[in-house]
């Protein structure tokens, strides 16, 4: 296995540079520059002015040498600034990586707290209107379109009942409170956008965990330990959970892109500062260092999401840890 | 099945519940008459906006986000005033030579940066300095580069000479000062100060949380006398329907509205007051005139007579706004009452596509000449909701007399760089915001055709280039104004645009907020004596 | 028909059949079932409230939702079948190449799909978008060409572990050629995944078609398609709220059936799942 292991990471290389060439060639196909969304329909602006401007940014080189000047920067930690703002491309990311850390995070840790026992409720009374009620439940947040969801859930919380605040990380005299004012702040602020966003993704993880211990329930081993007489509630969590919730490590490898990434259809309508929106608009404006970077950043993610969960997955099943399949 | 009718009942009552249901929340207060005791400190005002700022760089910034901010945290030589005249800012008085060829500024004396050090003639020359170096990254070199030389015998002194007269440089130095001492070193594009300005305005920044907000706090020694609210807070809120929420909520103090918001039942509007002004700004349906259909003058009035404007701006703006005849709005200097628009008349419309030889001749109308029918497709661009509905009503307009408009609606960038600017289209519905001064010779010189230029419908009219070159270098108030109104109709009558209206600027204001006055220019050109009675003070400041 | 009467004891699936196929049958009969064309505007009649007139209400050119949201409802299958269509296309000839053929195709198609894999699909489509531009047949086509992967992925693995089973060694022992093995016998058997991976798919396709009108990056107006008047109804949350709701609840409603109706048909589907 260690062998198939280092294999694997030995091709993170060729892959990144793969997904870095991708990226940068199809932001260069797309039309428009950086340069214009500074410079465009703007009495103010002359076409020099926009020539210049287009010279200065490096844009009038062919792609490849734009790529090359990149490559260069990059192995040297150097991720250039944004063509928007002037600011370096590291800070940009910096300022905002931690927003979407902290609200995917707490979005995953409620989706984990919510998904794993409505699943193993679901399997155990399966068949049952338990089942299905949780089933219905679940599917409502997959099915509907978020950034509603979300206005809906504005209009209640915010508008109605003046519970919770409408948009935004912080309140206006955040500087003025005190620790743990900004600690209760922050946390009024988290709850309407981790509620839309967990219950908007408790499908996927309560359905894998529900199929996974049915198909565990279903073995041998199960059959045996409930034969000896075993309580049920030992059976279902001391056993079959146990293996049943591999998959999950699985999952949970796999949603390591996902804490910077985010919806930024979700970040637009809560006005939160985070790295789905800067992406976004770098997408938008051409604004290629900070899509370069993201889009490297989010590859690197996945790609290391992936080879912890397949990691993950090999050691826990013995049967392929032991090299015996 | 009847397991699953309970949740979906829920669900489906749920938006129902809260949408439908009145507002259950009262506003702040009851406004009446403002408490006595006149003027007080404190409180903060709260604007939205779209997007965060890029550069708190007048040299720089391009984004009205940017603008918003650095219009309060510097000023420039001279400004509009209330009335859109050129006024001393930073200069106490100016004086035009020898037909405009010299421009004497002298600033007031005593003038302080916010930092404490004294303003001098030696930071407009570094501003300019930067507005003309080729590696700076600003979009605005070209007024400038008209400049010959720029003098600054002493400090509160400052001459400029151009080559030729240009009328509108004075509007050029309405821009903002930046000083020297602050950006003089390092690298003038990625500067830290864009994002920690110091200037000369009524106030100063205090702090910049990126796609959040950007506070600043009021000037206490602003030269004009310290501004009574003592906070300004901008804060980016990406979603127009959450702004309206944040609005509704109290939570912002000032929005632009959309006409359909602003007629919004009134209770919305309870603890806040609706302003209207025109803008400066129109939108138009322009022809591309290198198209053989459209070469022909005639065709061009029929789709101006066969348009009912008046039903746009009933049904777009609803009402807010005016019809449109030419590229000047009304409260312009520049524009000429006594223009008058083509009136609504289809049968006329009909008549002048007969002469040029379009008629209904297969019965299905539609009309045709040798065999082709009329057809054109009109382009805009995603995201602005006023003009696809301005090309949807035009497009049925159009086809109660017979003439097929197909709508492409096409996302910004490719719109201008696969469209607009190759010269690939037929007809497009955009917008100009211009500045006060009507000088519009990048639109309509016939110099300014090509790739990447502004004159992309491809107007030519040696008349109008006359009168273009002329009032760029006329300085006399009453010969430049007739030199535009002579412009106005010669663009009305030769349609090269066809002028659909001026859109109105429909801002609310918070009602605590006292001292705000409408005038030409707008809402904010008093916003330093606005105030906030002390009762009424929504926000704590120190 | 062991098939038939399990479905029909799932009453999810039930349930998100009927639904769909009143959907698909209300979508076809758009152009009798509408008041009003869709495309009509009545600039007297604009944002009025549902009545007896307007079912739905007017939106703010004055058409009439009801005939939109028909229409829309056409609009929003199609986009959802053809680019699960092109999804499923894509992705089991990539999983049948990958896992049959073995070797080099495997390797290339696999690392293919994890290049694609590493961009969040809303950026790949994002990119792929903003430069062709935006409407109905590309909008089709990107959402499929973006979304084959886990499909490719789960058919690779089905046939990998069909490739070793006794039917077809020994097919491959009686000298079938390899076409005839891929169509007659390991297809029929890749159905029952296909078929719920499609059907999951729908629902995401549609959910997908009205991400991207948010971001009018969908089908274009004036067409109406249920994100887009969505999308529009939004701004007139609070002014007019059935331009927003009735789009929303239908997507919800055309979703979730869908949804139900693929997770019961893997739950009937599923030879393991024995009751």
């Amino acid at each position: 296995m260690r062998s198939y292991l280092v294999r694997r990471l030995l091709l993170f290389i060729p892959l990144i540079f793969g997904i870095t060439v991708v990226s940068f060639g199809v932001m260069h196909l797309a039309p428009g520059t950086a340069a214009d969304a500074v410079t465009e329909m703007n009495l103010k602006v002359s076409v020099e002015a926009r020539e210049k401007l287009v010279k200065l940014y490096g844009l009038d080189k062919p792609w490849y040498v734009q790529y090359a000047r990149w490559m260069g920067r990059v192995v040297r930690f150097n991720f250039g600034a944004s063509f928007k703002d002037d600011v370096p491309v590291g800070r940009k990311i910096r300022d905002r990586i931690g927003n979407s850390i902290l609200l995917n995070g707490c979005s995953l840790a409620l989706i984990l707290l919510i998904a794993v026992p409505l699943g193993v409720l679901s399997a155990v009374k399966k068949g049952t209107w338990v089942d299905r009620g949780v089933g219905v439940f679940v599917f409502v947040g997959f099915s509907v379109p978020t950034f509603w969801v979300a206005l809906l859930l504005m209009i209640l919380f915010g508008v109605q009942l003046g519970w919770l605040p409408i948009s935004g990380l912080h309140s206006l005299d955040y500087e003025e409170m005190g620790f743990f004012a900004r600690r209760w702040d922050m946390a009024r602020h988290l709850v309407l956008p981790v509620l839309v966003s967990s219950f908007t993704g408790l499908a996927g993880l309560s359905r894998y965990v529900r199929n996974g211990l049915l198909d565990v329930i279903r073995q041998d081993y199960i059959r045996t330990a409930r034969a000896k007489g075993l309580p049920e509630t030992q059976v279902i969590f001391k056993h079959a959970l146990r293996n049943a919730l591999i998959p999950v490590i699985t999952i949970l490898g796999l949603s390591l892109p996902d804490l910077i990434g985010g919806s930024f259809i979700f970040e637009t309508i809560f006005a939160y500062p985070g790295m789905g929106r800067l992406g976004f608009e770098a997408v938008m404006s051409r604004d290629y260092p900070v899509v370069m970077a993201v889009g490297t950043l989010a590859a690197l993610l996945t790609l290391m999401g992936n080879f912890l969960a397949d990691v993950a997955y090999r050691w826990a099943d013995p049967r392929i840890r032991e090299g015996s399949l | 099945m009847p397991r699953i009718f309970p949740r979906v009942a829920f669900v489906v009552s749920l938006p129902c519940a809260l949408l439908l249901s009145a507002c259950r929340r009262e506003p702040s207060f009851s406004p009446t008459a403002v408490p006595a005791g006149g003027p007080a400190d404190g409180d903060a005002y709260v604007s939205a906006s779209l997007g965060d700022a890029s550069h708190l760089n007048p040299v720089l910034a391009t984004d009205s986000a940017s603008n918003e901010i650095v219009g309060l945290v510097f000023n420039g030589l001279v400004k509009y005033d209330k009335n859109l005249h050129i006024a001393g800012d930073l200069a106490e008085s100016f004086e035009t030579l020898r037909g405009g060829r010299e421009i004497i500024f002298r600033l007031r004396p005593g003038l302080r940066w916010q930092d404490g050090l004294p303003v001098t003639s030696d930071d407009v020359r570094f501003t300019f300095e930067k507005l003309t170096d080729p590696s700076v990254r600003t979009p605005f070199s070209a007024d400038y580069a008209r400049v010959d030389r720029l003098e600054t015998p002493d400090p509160l002194t400052i001459r400029v000479f151009y080559k030729e007269p240009f009328a509108p440089a004075l509007e050029s130095w309405t821009r903002g000062i930046i000083p020297r001492h602050v950006y003089g070193t390092g690298d003038f594009n990625g500067h830290p100060a864009n994002r920690r300005p110091i200037g000369t305005g009524p106030y100063i920044f205090v702090e910049w949380k990126s796609d959040e907000k950007i506070i600043l706090k009021a000037n206490p020694d602003y030269w004009e006398g310290k501004p009574h609210i003592s906070r300004y807070i901008f804060r980016v809120i990406p979603d127009a329907a959450v702004q309206f929420l944040e609005l509704r909520n109290e939570s912002v103090d000032t929005v632009s509205l959309t006409p359909d918001q602003y007629k919004a039942y009134d209770v919305f509007f309870r603890s806040y007051n609706k302003f209207r002004y025109p803008s400066f700004s129109y939108t138009y349906l322009g022809f591309n005139l290198n198209r053989p259909l459209f070469k022909d003058r005639r065709v061009r009035e029929a789709i101006a007579c066969a348009l009912n404007k008046q039903e746009i701006i009933d049904g777009v703006l609803l009402g807010m706004g005016a019809p449109a005849t030419g590229p000047f709005p009304p409260q312009s200097w520049a524009y000429d009452p006594g223009v008058k628009d083509f009136a609504y008349d289809p049968e006329r419309a009909k008549a002048l596509l007969a002469e040029a030889g379009w008629t209904a001749s297969k019965g299905d109308g539609v009309l045709y000449k040798d065999g082709r029918p009329f057809a054109f497709t009109v382009v805009t661009n995603q995201g602005n909701k006023l003009r696809e509905m301005t090309a949807v009503i035009l497009q049925s307009h159009l086809a109660a007399i017979g003439i097929k408009m197909n709508i492409r609606i096409i996302e910004w960038s490719s719109f201008l760089h696969n469209f607009i600017d190759p010269g690939n289209f037929d007809a497009t519905i955009l917008g100009w915001s211009t500045g006060i001064d009507p000088d519009q010779y990048v639109i309509w010189h016939s110099s300014q055709r090509g790739p990447g230029k502004y004159n992309f419908v491809g107007y030519a009219n040696p008349e109008a280039d006359r009168l273009l070159e002329e009032g760029r270098r006329e300085f006399d108030p009453a010969r430049r104004r007739d030199i535009y109104r002579r412009l106005h109709r010669i663009l009305h009558d030769d349609l090269p645009y066809l002028f659909l209206y001026y859109p109105e600027s429909l801002p609310v204001v918070h009602k605590r907020f006292v001292g705000v006055e409408t005038a030409p220019i707008g809402i904010g050109w008093n916003f330093n004596t606005w105030y906030v009675p002390k009762t009424r003070q929504k926000y704590a400041v120190q | 028909m062991n098939f038939l009467r399990r479905f029909r004891r799932n009453r999810g699936a039930l349930a998100g059949a009927v639904l769909i196929a009143a959907l698909a049958l209300a979508a076809a009969a758009a152009p009798f079932l509408a008041p009003s064309p869709p495309l009509e505007q009545r600039l007297a009649e604009r944002l009025a409230p549902p009545s007896s007139s307007h079912w739905m209400g007017t939106d703010d050119l004055g058409r009439d939702v009801f005939s939109r949201a028909l229409f829309g409802a056409r609009v929003s299958l199609e986009v959802g079948v053809v680019a699960v269509g092109i999804m499923a296309i894509v992705g089991v000839s990539a999983g049948l190449a990958a896992g049959y053929l073995g070797g080099l195709a495997d390797m290339l198609l696999m690392r293919l799909i994890d290049v694609l894999l590493c961009f969040p699909t809303i950026f790949l489509i994002l990119m792929v978008i903003a430069f062709i531009e935006p409407d109905i047949k590309n909008v089709m086509v990107v959402i499929g060409l973006t979304s084959w992967m886990g499909l490719a992925r789960l058919v690779r693995g089905e046939v990998l572990s069909l490739r070793e089973r006794d039917f077809i060694l020994s097919a491959r022992g009686l000298g079938l050629s390899h076409a005839r093995i891929l169509l007659v016998h390991l297809l029929p058997n890749l159905a029952s995944p296909v078929l719920v991976s499609a059907t999951l798919g729908v629902g995401s396709a549609i959910l997908t078609e009205s991400a991207l009108s948010f971001l009018g990056l969908g089908v274009q107006p004036p067409q109406p398609s249920w994100g887009n008047i969505l999308t529009a109804g939004k701004d007139y949350i609070h002014i007019a709220w059935w331009l927003s709701l009735f789009p929303g609840l239908a997507i919800l409603a055309t979703v979730m059936s869908f949804n139900l109706l693929g997770e019961g048909l893997r739950d009937v589907l599923d030879p393991r799942s024995g009751e």
